[in-house]
């Protein structure tokens, strides 16, 4: 087998080919006989009573075919949230329904309350236009603090705003009190971590189809998670019956979080492709997507940091607002809570944590996981607080967190926040961070700016995040309501080469490159005559699709575990037809040999002999060669990371430039290196687009002010610094067959607060007396800054 | 986007005349108009395009010795051909929006729509420009009415701009980062006669002359020249990008380094 295709090659990313010549098929790209276009009449306002809705007019128009409001959906289930969190009283958190389509209230600028469906799109968007809805507006609810405060609510029904109050660990939480009462020193710190827009290239696109014939439905869509997709479609929203729903995520661009959920269009797509006899299709434009895609982060945080004069971490506490908007999408209420309080121990020893965190709800869009997925929170709070008390006690930002670091003999080591990270090398990774930085070439660099007549500042931090998720037992403990395995079905064709069905959806991760290496790698054989199969589930094994850096950690492990049933049965044959005992056989470079001897048979002729079984022991093993394999993983995996940020920043236009960006991380064992600097790249891209650029603002009346990319700034090319990136010599994850963890969100979970930290760092050295500025850096918040300071 | 009707006249003439149909549009490079129109923000019942029109296309020299442009010709054209000839007003053409957008964009088309944080309005009001269009000639000092109001009249049209060539120019952009519109984009031309300073991005009131730094400059044409002036908040824009306040602190910034690289 050529090794430079195995595992540990950084082979070319063969799924790049379609994309980058144009041969790549999305949701959009599909077009059926006799489909029908479906466009969604949504509110621009805020929070208004619906009065009545009446389409008289807009049934008249040309082509119209049907149209639905949320009359028309009473009946059907609401889209649910995926786990259920307890407040500190023990009380479970609040669920009110969040219909297909809005029904008495719209609750945010974009809810849609109608749906039209067409002969065209211009028909759909024509007759639209002519519904004429009776809204009576009522006043926004926007700011958390006076949703909390006030007595006007997101949903009547529950008499609140707020959705839970949650602490963690709540028997812990008098203990961190008496710690920091006690510290002789505290830093407290208030931030927000900024709402964002998650800008897939691709926006949302739904195509129903409907056969009379079967009963049965096809939804098309973009989807990162088809198989939950058709769950929640099936047990909670439309009662379609699992066996009568075939959902196919095509190819997908991009999804960053906010494709993993159900959306209400997918169901109308369903219900209109069965009302008109036809399909129905709906492509979300820009604007949609920017009202409607599940936003990410918004947090309002005060986080204190207790120690020792000598900069030891005695206490980390958290008080934090956490939007979820006006509904709950599927994993939100889970991505402030055990996504991010369960991290707040960060990369350290300190013995006392306590997270107490308010999910309020707001006539905004809804905010759901977003890459990182309140690790980013947890990393951003704790690494500031940690460089703001890193600077009031004079001591260095990384010997800081040296001193408290996990040491590599201490792991498994169980943090008080309640994990327990397998394995890790957090001095290491500062080490080769620092040698990459070299700090004492900085200070000639920072000399250089400021003859330049610009502050330059370094920004150093640590992270370390829980992902690979997850163990199913122990979320399900934790709330969760579905389980959070994968699954792989590796099928060997009769002449040797093989399709392989897997639960994960790529969507820009590069499975159809990786998984081909793992296998080629364990059978010998060349990746290149593997195939994934992925996104039709009428095709895979039910898995939970692809977030939370799970793809190659959870689903890699099921693709390893199937193989190795492959490798088993192969071995069982392979002993027949060589008359020796399975016992004395050696699998090598795709051969089975009689240990000792020149006897041998190959990967392919096993395979052959099992489709075609002559002189086959019939009565001991089954013909074909065919294995599925459900991975659970023990535990999340601990990715982790140390990173440093240069920064020059103008004192006249207050201009941020990212003069110089380095990434350390610990990925464990890596299976494509190319594709990892990848990850790890684009992740940082989008943490630096948080931390300097991406501003997601609505006004008091919850218009969208940033709603176009006139006004939401995405990172481009000429913002970025070259990235230096190393993921060399990992610590292995103990739990998982690769000994992989995932390497999807670092980038996006350590670069914000090292970006801030440097810019801090900047405006001190330049003699300013700003130790805070919130996210995104704006030329003009840094500059207010600093004249304020 | 709802249905319209298309005209590609190819003499001014004929553009006037579609012009004069009811609800008929004018089409320049499109660049803020199509945009509108995606969005069913405008209903236009014929656009007629302008830039099939060979006689307002392409620079050349006037025998004044400024500098002509057809009102059709795109932004990248103006950076390519006015490189030698007028090099501000080429560094400026140069550095609108991206490539798409400078063979689109028009200059007409930027005059004519006045965006309040568009750049070529700094660049006639600081050349002191004359705009031509299919009836008259009007000074750039009179054609600049406020936030996207000009002295056009209904179906009239730009055919051409003529700006003077100064001795030393330059424009100095800072950038809306989400739109690469001018936050403050700061135009300084110096003439024998003397210096105009002209500002886009920061008023309320679309692109105006900076007096006092046009005075303080014309007896000494270097940055330090600006110490003593400071630019009132008040009328500036405030909205998501930058306060009056930062705005108005961009003006003098922007000014003083339009001068030192121009000087």
């Amino acid at each position: 087998m050529p090794k430079d295709g195995g595992i540990g090659a950084s082979t070319t990313r063969r799924e790049d080919v379609r994309f980058l010549t144009g041969k790549g098929k999305y949701t959009a790209d599909i077009n059926t006989f006799g489909q029908a276009a479906a466009t969604f009449v949504r509110s621009t306002v805020a929070n208004g009573v619906i009065k009545s809705i009446d389409t008289s007019a807009a049934a008249e128009m040309p082509g119209v075919l049907a149209i639905f409001t949320g009359e028309d959906f009473v009946d059907v289930g609401g889209n649910p949230a995926g786990w259920l969190i307890n407040s500190r009283d023990g009380e479970p958190m609040k669920e009110p329904k969040r219909p297909v389509l809005a029904h008495g209230k719209v609750r945010h600028v974009g809810d849609a309350y109608a749906a039209v469906i067409a002969e065209t799109e211009q028909q759909a968007r024509d007759a639209a236009e002519e519904i004429i809805a009776d809204i009576e507006e009522l006043p926004a609810i926007i700011d958390m603090a006076a949703a909390l405060a006030g007595d006007a609510y997101v949903h009547d029904e529950i008499g609140t705003n707020q959705c839970f109050d949650w602490g963690w660990i709540e028997d812990n939480r008098a203990a961190t009190d008496e710690a920091i009462k006690n510290a002789p020193h505290v830093t407290t710190l208030e931030l927000i971590n900024n709402r964002l827009v998650p800008n897939a290239m691709e926006p949302r696109a739904s195509i129903g189809t409907y056969d009379a014939a079967g009963d049965s439905y096809l939804l098309q869509t973009t989807s990162q998670n088809p198989h939950l997709t058709r769950l929640l479609i099936s047990a909670f929203v439309m009662g379609i019956p699992e066996n009568k729903l075939t959902v196919i995520a095509p190819d997908v661009g991009g999804g960053f979080g906010s494709k993993i959920y159900h959306y209400g269009e997918e169901a109308l797509v369903l219900a209109a492709a069965k009302k008109v006899g036809r399909p129905v299709k709906w492509v979300a434009d820009r604007t949609e997507s920017f009202l409607t895609d599940a936003h990410g982060r918004d947090h309002v945080t005060k986080i204190e940091l207790a120690c020792e004069k000598d900069g030891t971490f005695i206490a980390f506490r958290t008080e934090t607002l956490a939007n979820v908007g006006a509904y709950l999408s599927n994993f939100s209420t889970a991505t402030p809570t055990f996504l991010h309080g369960t991290l707040m121990a960060g990369n350290y020893t300190v013995p006392n944590v306590y997270v107490n965190l308010k999910a309020v709800f707001t006539n905004t869009a809804p905010v759901d996981a977003y890459r990182g997925a309140g690790r980013p929170e947890a990393t951003y709070s704790i690494e500031r607080v940690i460089d703001m008390a890193a600077r009031e006690l004079n001591i260095d930002p990384v010997e800081i967190r040296r001193k408290n670091f996990i040491k590599p003999d201490q792991f498994p080591f169980g943090t008080a926040a309640g994990l327990e990270y397998d394995s890790g090398n957090y001095d290491a990774l500062m080490d080769k961070m620092e040698a990459i930085v070299d700090r004492k070439a900085f200070e000639e660099r920072r000399k250089q700016s400021e003859a330049n007549g610009k502050m330059r500042g370094l920004g150093i931090n640590a992270y370390v995040e829980a992902c690979g998720i997850a163990p199913s037992n122990l979320v399900g403990v934790l709330g969760s309501r579905v389980g959070l395995y994968d699954a792989a079905t590796v099928r060997v064709n009769a002449t040797g080469n093989l399709s392989v069905m897997v639960g994960a959806h790529s969507h820009g991760q590069g499975h159809e490159t990786v998984f081909p290496q793992i296998v080629g790698e364990m059978l010998g054989i060349d990746p290149q005559s593997v195939d994934i199969v992925h996104g039709d589930t009428s095709k895979i094994p039910f898995g939970m699709g692809t977030y939370g850096s799970r793809s190659l950690a959870v689903c890699g492990s099921a693709v390893v575990r199937a193989t190795e049933k492959i490798i088993a049965k192969a071995k069982k044959i392979a002993a027949h037809m060589l008359e020796a005992s399975a016992d004395d056989l050696e699998f090598t470079d795709g051969q089975f040999t009689v240990k000792g001897t020149d006897k041998s048979v190959s990967f392919g002729e096993v395979a052959l002999k099992a489709y075609i079984p002559h002189e086959f022991p019939i009565e001991d093993i089954e013909p074909g060669l065919e294995e599925t394999a459900f991975y659970d993983p023990a535990n999340f995996t601990y990715p982790s990371g140390a990173y440093a940020c240069e920064v020059e920043v103008d004192p006249e236009t207050g201009k941020v430039t990212i003069e110089r960006f380095t990434a350390c991380d610990d990925f464990g064992n890596v299976m494509n290196p190319m594709i990892v600097s990848g990850q790890v790249q684009g992740g940082v891209v989008q943490g630096i687009g948080q931390a300097l650029l991406e501003n997601t603002t609505y006004d008091e009346n919850g218009q969208l002010l940033s709603a176009s990319y006139m006004d939401y700034v995405m990172p481009r090319a000429d913002d970025l610094p070259f990235i230096a990136v190393d993921h060399s010599d990992g610590t292995p994850c103990t739990h998982n067959p690769l000994g992989a963890k995932g390497c999807g969100e670092g980038g996006a979970i350590g670069s914000p607060p090292t970006v801030v930290n440097a810019v801090i760092d900047a405006l001190q050295s330049g003699g300013k007396n700003v130790t805070h500025i919130d996210m995104p850096l704006t030329p003009a918040r840094v500059w207010a800054a600093m004249n304020n300071a | 986007m709802y249905a319209f009707e298309i005209e590609r006249p190819s003499t001014i003439a004929d553009a006037i005349k579609a012009l004069s149909e009811e609800d008929a549009q004018a089409l320049g490079g499109g660049q803020t108009l199509i945009p509108t129109l995606k969005q069913r923000l405008a209903m236009p019942a014929t656009l007629v395009s302008l830039t099939g029109i060979g006689e307002m296309q392409g620079v050349c020299i006037g025998d004044n010795g400024e500098v002509c442009v057809g009102g059709a010709t795109n932004h990248a054209t103006v950076a390519a051909e006015t490189a030698a000839s007028y090099p501000g007003l080429s560094g400026l053409a140069g550095n609108i929006g991206d490539p798409a957008v400078r063979n689109r964009g028009t200059v007409g088309g930027s005059l004519a729509n006045n965006d309040p944080s568009a750049c070529y309005p700094a660049a006639a009001l600081g050349s002191g420009a004359t705009i031509i269009t299919n009836t008259r000639q009007i000074a750039a000092d009179d054609y600049f009415q406020g936030m996207f109001e000009t002295a056009l009249e209904e179906g009239e049209v730009i055919t051409e701009v003529r700006f003077p060539v100064p001795e030393k120019s330059h424009y100095e952009k800072f950038v809306q980062p989400a739109s690469r519109f001018a936050l403050v984009g700061v135009f300084v031309a110096k003439y024998a006669d003397g210096v105009r300073v002209a500002v886009t991005g920061a008023s309320e009131n679309g692109v105006y002359r900076w007096s006092e730094a046009e005075t303080a400059l014309s007896s000494d044409f270097s940055k330090d020249a600006l110490d003593g002036l400071t630019v009132p908040a008040d009328g500036m824009i405030a909205d998501l990008h930058g306060s009056s306040d930062y705005r108005a602190h961009l003006v003098k910034v922007m000014t003083g380094r339009a001068v030192t690289a121009a000087a």
